[in-house]
């Protein structure tokens, strides 16, 4: 603690003496500030404006993704039965995620106006294309597997899991591609995060139905991907340092325990009893649930880290000590 | 870009700010910006907030009190000559403010960014930058995604919960259009807001920069003027008495866009370990 605020102190006597300023004296910084000073706890960022519906985008798009992927392979390796959950879990969330992010739109009668430009500056604009692209290739694929279930696989199927794995991650790119400090500072570990999330949850909802002879990789998945989850999770904390406060306290901090509990409870019981058909639907459910609160947690964390107007000060003054600014 | 219109912006001096907020109502009228009561603060003077989808100038009010002076000291002592010095090397006026008390005021407003976060996230292409060189949104495109909120490194975007869509000064577009200056550097009495093409405000700002330095304020330093900073400079700079921090302005702003490569690199690769992670939970299987 002392050396952040060290570090902050440097921050300041740098930036006076940069070319900004005039040269000063050492005299004249004798009393350094404790802290950097805010103006009046008021945010230097502005909060999100987005509405419960992002969070659970955040889910549907990472099943979807993660589902597209999971079953264009079982499709090829001649997994009929995976397969088909799959498809379904894939096609409920290419068809959910447009839905709910027509109706966190400001203006959702101009929801196509997403799709006026492709901007590759935007995560935003990139998303939406990638989201339709895989909604096609995934409602193609679902339909001519459900409807000739001995498929061996073809182009739908491989579009289908090339643009899906991207948009099981694409979304950690954009929130941290922002100016939100916890958000921006994670981005080399968000996406390892959401990855993992997202197919955690393929594998639980392909887990709610499947029969146990047909789900051994699902419950691999599923026990991997909970586990990858928290370990990417701890190293995002560990790197992100005082920041990680955004993640652990306040209703970040409560969303974020449970999806840990929930996630490793699924993986711990279906490595124990997968084989039974309850047990696997039970594990499935908790990976689920812990999916969804763990991008509750990190929809929270945004919130509490931008209106602190000290993440945002602090984050900038390190990195103009570190490195001179500007990075 | 349609014609090669001079780049223009603001410069706005704080050191000569009087707080009037003639800035905010100018702005409002002419903009026809709607009312949003903000209560009293209770903290300051300043009881409109922040900037916002209803607010594109904002008056900052900072009251300092700085430890200076020595308490018991007999008047005219070496002591009490001593404290006074320490005043004036801070910038602040003995004579007058005899306790190191201070008001700082500014008008914060929009950046108008040389790399703005809000023009490279729109993914509607509604915000776009004018033949001016400045940054506006189209309200008629806007669907209200609220991705430029986040984008922006100094808070400036909201969203108007009435319509939805996003908000934010257009320094005055219409106006520039009519070889006019923009409402609030009209109205400004002091000319604390200054309008200008950037070059000649970013000489103008050295000039005075330069003068205050040499009457012995040297705590008064630019703001944004650089183009070595973080968002390529600032359409609209500053000049401050203080931290940027002291006035709800991000010390080291970077345009997000400047980090796009890298947080992408990590979003391929996580999408590349996920589907190898896929594929082998099936093919361990098929080994076994």
């Amino acid at each position: 603690m002392s050396g952040d605020v060290d570090r902050a102190v440097a921050g300041r006597d740098t930036y006076v003496h940069g070319e900004r300023g005039h040269p000063r004296t050492r005299e004249e910084r004798m009393v350094p500030r404790e802290q950097p000073t805010t103006y009046y706890g008021r945010p230097v960022v502005k909060p999100p404006v987005w509405k419960p519906e992002i969070p659970f985008y955040f889910f549907f798009g990472g099943l979807a993704g993660a589902s597209a992927v999971m079953a264009s392979v079982a499709t090829f390796l001649g997994r009929p039965k995976l397969a088909r959950r799959a498809w379904i879990g894939a096609f409920v969330g290419v068809t959910a995620s447009p839905a709910l992010l027509v109706s966190d739109l400001g203006m959702p009668s101009r929801f196509l106006n997403m799709l006026r430009v492709f901007k590759v500056t935007s995560p935003m604009s990139l998303g939406a294309w990638l989201l339709a692209a895989n909604g096609g290739a995934t409602t193609l694929g679902a339909a001519l597997n459900l409807a000739q279930p001995d498929r061996r696989g073809g182009a739908p199927e491989v579009a289908a899991a090339a643009l899906g794995a991207p948009l099981a991650t694409y979304t950690a790119v954009l929130i941290c591609n922002t100016a939100v400090p916890a958000w921006s500072e994670a981005r080399a570990e968000m996406p390892f995060v959401f990855g993992a999330s997202a197919a955690a949850s393929a594998a639980g909802a392909a887990l709610l139905s499947v029969s146990p002879e047909d789900a051994a990789p699902a419950r691999r998945l599923g026990v991997a991907a909970a586990v990858v989850e928290e370990a990417a999770t701890v190293v995002m904390h560990k790197r992100l340092g005082p920041l990680a406060s955004a993640y652990e306290e306040g209703k970040a901090g409560r969303f974020g325990k449970a999806a840990r509990v929930l996630s490793l409870a699924g993986a711990a019981a279906l490595a124990a009893g997968g084989h039974r058909r309850s047990v696997a639907a039970a594990g499935g459910s908790l990976l689920l649930a812990g999916s969804v609160c763990k991008r509750w947690s990190v929809f929270k964390a945004g919130f509490q880290s931008a209106e602190d107007p000290l993440q945002t000060v602090r984050t900038q003054r390190e990195r103009i000590a570190l490195e001179g600014g500007g990075a | 870009m349609s014609a090669s219109e001079p780049r223009v912006g603001f410069f706005t001096d704080t050191s000569v700010c009087i707080g009037c907020k003639a800035c905010e109502v100018a702005c409002k009228e002419w903009n026809q910006v709607p009312a949003d009561p903000q209560g009293f603060t209770g903290t300051s003077y300043d009881n409109s907030g922040e900037l916002g989808a209803d607010r594109w100038r904002h008056v900052a009010f900072i009251e300092q009190k700085l430890p200076v002076g020595v308490e018991g000291a007999a008047p005219d002592s070496w002591v009490q000559e001593a404290a006074k010095q320490n005043l004036v090397e801070q910038g602040l006026e003995p004579e007058r403010d005899e306790d190191g008390f201070r008001w700082l005021m500014s008008s914060d407003v929009c950046k108008h960014c040389t790399e703005a976060g809000c023009l490279d996230g729109c993914p509607t292409g509604s915000i776009f930058r004018t033949e001016f060189g400045t940054v506006v949104v189209q309200e008629d495109i806007c669907n209200g995604c609220g991705y430029c909120v986040v984008a922006c490194p100094f808070g400036v975007l909201d969203q108007r919960e009435e319509d939805g869509r996003v908000w934010k000064c257009t320094l005055c577009y219409d106006r520039l259009k009519d070889d006019m200056e923009p409402a609030c550097a009209q109205a400004c009495p002091t000319d604390s807001i200054q309008f200008g093409e950037l070059a000649e405000l970013r000489e103008r700002a050295a000039d005075r920069i330069e003068v205050l330095h040499q009457r012995g304020q040297s705590e008064a330093r630019l703001y944004g003027e650089s183009e070595d900073d973080g968002v390529g400079g600032f359409g609209a700079f500053f000049l401050l008495l203080d931290e940027p921090e002291t006035y709800r302005l991000p010390p080291d702003p970077v345009v997000p866009t400047r980090m796009a490569g890298k947080v992408w690199g990590a979003g391929l690769a996580a999408a590349g370990a996920m589907a190898a992670g896929i594929a082998a939970s099936f093919i361990a299987g098929a080994r076994r």
